[in-house]
């Protein structure tokens, strides 16, 4: 019995080491993901933020085409990063609506004249509710809606290059 | 001339990745009826701050927890029950957005981990004294 408790605190010092390792090679993940994947898209009225593009109303876009919902802001830097991709996508076919979080239509303007247009609909949401009941946590975030009006991916930061063929591959799926 | 230069740059805001526009009236205005707003505020202190892990909302300047302040004054107001807005941040954000985790099979060694522990220290506790008196 005692020699085997001796050989407990190396143990043990082997268990913690382990953890601290694993810890440091895969920092832990703090992504929150939106518990409303798989849910269906809840019902959403935006005013519009540009005057020539319409807002989001979920109840007049409820069936049809797959679509992105892209939740992005001005003011935020990671969405000028994505802004290409989104060239790419929509390029590709692909139908992206926008959630415009707490933003004004001046700098909105700037930043598509910049950035490059992707968006089929804008909607203002100044006060974040939109985005809360999402379960979206920050921008920018982009939900894959199918042709039921299901949520079914979440794609959580900017969209990179190679994220562009999985993003259209969750699209052909949803339909 | 130094100095003056350096303490310029204490001067100087930190980078603010955050929106320009002003926060929701209610995210840092208290609601007028104190009973409603002790309810409001006891909810907030349970709500995780989802951009500073590890704040509530009720102790973070981030411009989501301040919606998220005004979204809870706003549906307290009306006359919401706290669990009902708990719950609706649930469906949205998982158990995760809640310092109160509700019970359920991955929650429950967390509750039945103390019970189970101070059962086992009253067990040893016991079985030492009696050795004593014997």
């Amino acid at each position: 019995m005692k020699k085997l408790l001796i050989w407990l605190p190396l143990g043990l010092f082997v268990i913690v080491f382990a953890l601290v390792v694993n810890g440091l090679i895969e920092p832990s993940d703090r992504l929150v993901r939106s518990a409303m994947v798989g849910k269906p898209l809840p019902a959403l009225r935006l005013p519009p933020l540009l005057p020539d593009k319409d807002g989001i109303d979920t109840s007049a876009t409820r069936s049809g085409k797959p679509r992105m919902l892209n939740v992005f802001a001005s003011w935020c830097i990671p969405c000028v990063a994505e802004a290409p991709q989104l060239m790419k996508l929509k390029q590709a076919g692909a139908e992206i609506d926008a959630i415009a979080v707490r933003d004004t239509t001046g700098d909105v303007q700037a930043f598509l004249a910049r950035n490059g247009d992707p968006y089929t609909r804008i909607g203002d949401d100044r006060a974040m509710r939109a985005q809360l009941s999402l379960g979206s946590s920050g921008v920018p975030e982009t939900f894959v809606i199918d042709s039921r009006g299901v949520i079914v991916d979440q794609h959580i930061g900017d969209i990179r290059a190679e994220d562009v063929p999985k993003l259209l591959a969750a699209l052909e799926k949803a339909k | 001339m130094r100095r003056g230069l350096f303490c310029l740059l204490l001067i100087a805001g930190a980078a603010h990745a955050d929106s320009s526009l002003p926060p929701s009236p209610l995210a840092y205005t208290q609601l007028a009826d104190p009973a409603q707003e002790a309810e409001a505020k006891a909810l907030m202190e349970t709500l995780r701050c989802l951009v500073c892990q590890g704040q509530s909302i009720a102790d973070s300047d981030a411009d989501m927890a301040g919606e998220m302040r005004a979204l809870v004054r706003q549906r307290i107001a009306a006359g919401e029950r706290p669990a009902r807005v708990r719950q609706w941040l649930i469906e949205r954000y998982g158990d995760y957005v809640t310092y109160d985790p509700p019970f359920s099979w991955v929650t429950a060694p967390l509750w039945i981990a103390p019970l189970a522990l101070l059962g086992i220290g009253v067990l040893i506790a016991r079985r030492l004294f009696r050795r004593r008196q014997a």
